[in-house]
């Protein structure tokens, strides 16, 4: 329509030439990619609460179920150790966040400091959660005589934890439930640490430098938060309520 | 090659050490928050585990918490309460009514069952 001649006001309307958004092309891909796994996750956690609210009653409470603490033997202690894993990956989102501000600045020497840190305390929860699934699996010494399939068949005995088809402390979905979705977590976990530790070591080869901004250290603590922003959701749905 | 996907398209790519002051300052903060809260919901957790009476009124202070929490990382950490309002919504919106729409659904559906549970026994 060449005889249009309208112009557009262009604080308005976009009149193109430029991001819509003011982001970059990456940046609005990461968040289009968070929300529909965000998406993801959510239809995992509300699996897991219609389960819940299902069986209800043979449902165990995380209270009873996750008590221990590193070098404090068999003392009952619930909570304390998930609130330290939510405490450092807490932790770890700040440091992130520190290193994008550091990036903001230029400041590669920051950057560096920071990330390392956030990759360490992402090993320590990796690690945690190792330790908290070990013993979710070795179960206690006392153990519970339950009903369970045996090559088919069902028989009567004592079991000691919980895998995939039976769970000492309740229903068998309680397990299922635990493993997948802190174990998806856990492996988002794992991959962001990876991502960091590639950041990092592009940031001290100087590449940042070279393209001139730190933008791909904010693209990767927006994936660092996520997953932070994950382990909100499934420390209260899975140990608190 | 010259790159034009990001050095004028964004706003936050750069600012000032005393800029940077402010907003470490900010960053700090919204930590302490969230680690009061967190400190806040494993006493609670603590102190009133296994007492049916809270229950119901736990659960809720839990999932409202939670929410405030998520909204801090979100609005705070992830920059997104930064962005250009339009930016903001096209996340938040259809997000929010599609859980809107599952929680309903689950629920639903969990009474259902549950229920039936209960007739066929």
């Amino acid at each position: 329509m060449s005889h249009n001649t309208e112009v557009l006001d262009q604080k308005t309307l976009w009149g193109g030439g430029g991001s819509p958004f003011k982001v970059s092309y990456g940046k609005l891909m990461i968040w289009f990619f968070l929300i529909s796994d965000a998406l993801t996750f959510s239809g995992l956690l509300c699996s897991y609460g219609f389960m819940r609210h299902k069986f209800t009653d043979t449902w165990p409470s995380a209270n009873e179920v996750f008590v221990h603490f590193p070098f404090m033997g068999d003392a009952h202690i619930p909570l304390l150790y998930v609130g330290l894993m939510t405490f450092i990956l807490i932790l770890s989102s700040v440091t992130m966040v520190l290193a994008v501000e550091a990036g903001h600045r230029r400041s590669r020497k920051e950057v560096q400091i920071w990330l390392f840190l956030t990759i360490l305390g992402g090993f320590f929860f990796l690690f945690s959660q190792v330790w908290e699934w070990s013993h979710f699996i070795h179960g206690t010494e006392a153990g519970a005589i339950k009903d369970i399939i045996v090559d088919g068949e069902w028989v009567t005995q004592r079991i000691h934890g919980a895998n995939l088809h039976y769970n000492e402390y309740g229903n068998v979905l309680f397990g299922d439930f635990f493993f997948f979705i802190t174990g998806f977590h856990g492996f988002h976990v794992f991959s962001g640490v990876m991502i960091n530790i590639i950041i990092l070591i592009k940031v001290m080869k100087g590449h940042m430098d070279k393209t001139g901004h730190y933008e791909m250290v904010e693209k990767t603590g927006l994936y660092w938060h996520f997953v932070d922003l994950v382990w909100v959701f499934v420390f209260t749905f899975f140990y608190l309520v | 090659m010259e790159r034009d996907d990001q050095i004028e398209y964004s706003l936050y790519i750069s600012h000032t050490e005393e800029e940077g002051k402010i907003l470490r300052k900010r960053l700090w903060k919204v930590f302490w928050i969230l680690l009061a809260v967190t400190i806040f919901e494993v006493g609670m957790g603590y102190m009133f585990a296994g007492n049916a009476e809270y229950k119901t009124m736990l659960m809720y202070t839990f999932i409202v918490l939670t929410i405030v929490k998520a909204g801090y990382i979100v609005l705070i950490f992830m920059h997104l309460g930064d962005e250009m309002s339009y930016l903001r919504r096209i996340i938040l919106i259809p997000y929010c009514f599609f859980i809107a729409y599952l929680l309903f659904i689950a629920i639903t559906e969990a009474n259902f069952t549950f229920d039936i549970g209960w007739i066929l026994g």
